[in-house]
């Protein structure tokens, strides 16, 4: 057997190599066991890389911090996107997001329920990506529709309907806030839903086409990617320096 | 006595938000050591064990079962810990270029190599192990993170994050490489 090559070791070290070959070659090769050895100091002292260790009370810290956040029930937070319930959340987010984009950036003043600003920002961040994420799932399956024939949109049709108030609440918070990217794309956006959820719920191909046509022509789904692109980055907290203890 | 992972989330699914407290307080350490490792920053490691719960809870019912609930709350922190570091490495090679790989930045390890009788003391070669780290691309941290310290086998950090177990692989052996490269002549001085 030939020598073992780095990856192979490392495949060792880490018990993922089931070839009892290379375990017998490692027994026979007294420079293959040197390679190993040199390998293994690296990684093992790896194991050195200090982490604080949070106190006992640290998860407790975390479910009140966290708590408060928590929809009251959250299988209907995530399976009842067609109830009437998702726009009241809607409602209320939207209502965070004005505050939070007429304040500019949500200052450490602006602290609620006991979440740090840029996670409460990022939360609020999040819930209007998911919007979008949701919307342009909607709007690929329709562009990417490719059936010749007459096709049933009804789901895409409730779907969208379903978006269409949260998504005027959104746009509502973004024009208070100033935020005209955002308003602009969820102008169209809204449009585009009202077109999709008002359009015959049988269409033949042309009247697909069609549809294919005015959500390709707006260029709407680039411009979603953009704005979504831009929110992720948003998502993020910037780099701080290191804290206190925990 | 409390109840299992299992239990606790089928509990929140039926519903109860209060049950997902058994699960926070059980795995927060975990999640938080974790996001430490890549992060290298408390307060980031803090952020991020907040946002993992939160993205947990909202997505709980894409829960299958199939993995154990911390596997399934790791992969989820892993990949909120992989969004914040390319952000942060996006914005560090606005103001200073270096290649996706690292490699420039790999040289600056090598610029702090250490005498001998600097790694007099084993301290000392501590304090090259988070640079070391952090001088891994995002994806190379990740999988390494993942694979050394979170016990992950390649096939489950492809899963995690959502790559081929080719690309996870190749990532695990391109950290493993750099930082043989950053530490060795460190280890080879302090052994000799």
């Amino acid at each position: 057997m030939k020598h073992l090559n780095q990856d192979e070791l490392v495949l060792h070290y880490y018990g993922e190599h089931a070839d009892p070959a290379v375990a017998q070659h490692l027994a026979d090769c007294e420079d293959c066991r040197a390679h190993l050895e040199s390998l293994t100091r690296v990684l093992d002292a790896m194991d050195d890389l200090e982490v604080p260790e949070p106190s006992d009370a640290y998860g407790s810290r975390v479910w009140q911090r966290l708590a408060p956040e928590l929809a009251p029930s959250p299988a209907r937070w995530w399976a009842g996107w067609f109830a009437p319930r998702r726009l009241v959340a809607a409602a209320a987010m939207a209502a965070l997001l004005i505050g939070a984009f007429l304040a500019g950036k949500v200052s450490e003043r602006r602290q609620m329920a006991g979440l740090s600003a840029p996670v409460r920002e990022r939360i609020l961040l999040v819930a209007v990506g998911e919007h979008l994420d949701r919307s342009q799932m909607i709007l690929v399956e329709l562009v990417n529709n490719e059936s010749k024939g007459p096709v049933d949109i009804s789901e895409e049709q409730q779907r969208a309907e379903d978006l269409i108030g949260e998504n005027r609440l959104y746009r509502q918070a973004a024009l208070k806030s100033g935020d005209r990217a955002m308003s602009s794309v969820l102008d169209e956006l809204e449009r585009v839903l009202l077109d999709i959820a008002h359009s015959p719920s049988k269409l033949d191909a042309a009247g697909l086409e069609q549809i294919r046509k005015q959500i390709e022509g707006q260029g709407i789904l680039f411009k979603i990617r953009v704005v979504s692109a831009n929110l992720r980055e948003r998502e993020v907290p910037p780099a701080r320096g290191k804290a206190g203890t925990i | 006595m409390e109840p299992s992972d299992a239990t606790a989330v089928a509990q929140v699914r039926a519903g109860n938000p209060d049950a997902y407290r058994v699960l926070v307080e059980r795995h927060s350490r975990s999640v938080f050591r974790l996001a430490f490792r890549m992060t290298g920053n408390e307060q980031d490691a803090e952020d991020l064990v907040q946002e993992t719960f939160l993205r947990a809870y909202r997505q709980i019912g894409k829960f299958d079962g199939r993995a154990s609930f911390s596997t399934w709350l790791y992969r989820i922190a892993a990949n909120c810990s992989l969004d914040l570091i390319r952000v942060r490495k996006r914005r560090q090679e606005q103001q200073t270029p270096v290649n996706e790989e690292g490699e420039e930045l790999a040289g600056a390890v090598a610029a702090a190599d250490p005498t001998p009788d600097r790694l007099a003391f084993s301290g000392e070669l501590k304090e090259l192990l988070r640079p070391a780290i952090e001088h891994l691309s995002p994806m190379e941290r990740t999988a390494f993170v993942l694979r050394h310290y979170e016990g992950m086998c390649i096939e489950e950090i492809g899963r995690a994050l959502g790559v081929n177990t080719g690309a996870a692989k190749h990532s695990v052996f391109r950290a493993v490489q750099k930082l043989r490269r950053a530490l060795e002549p460190a280890l080879s001085s302090a052994s000799s």
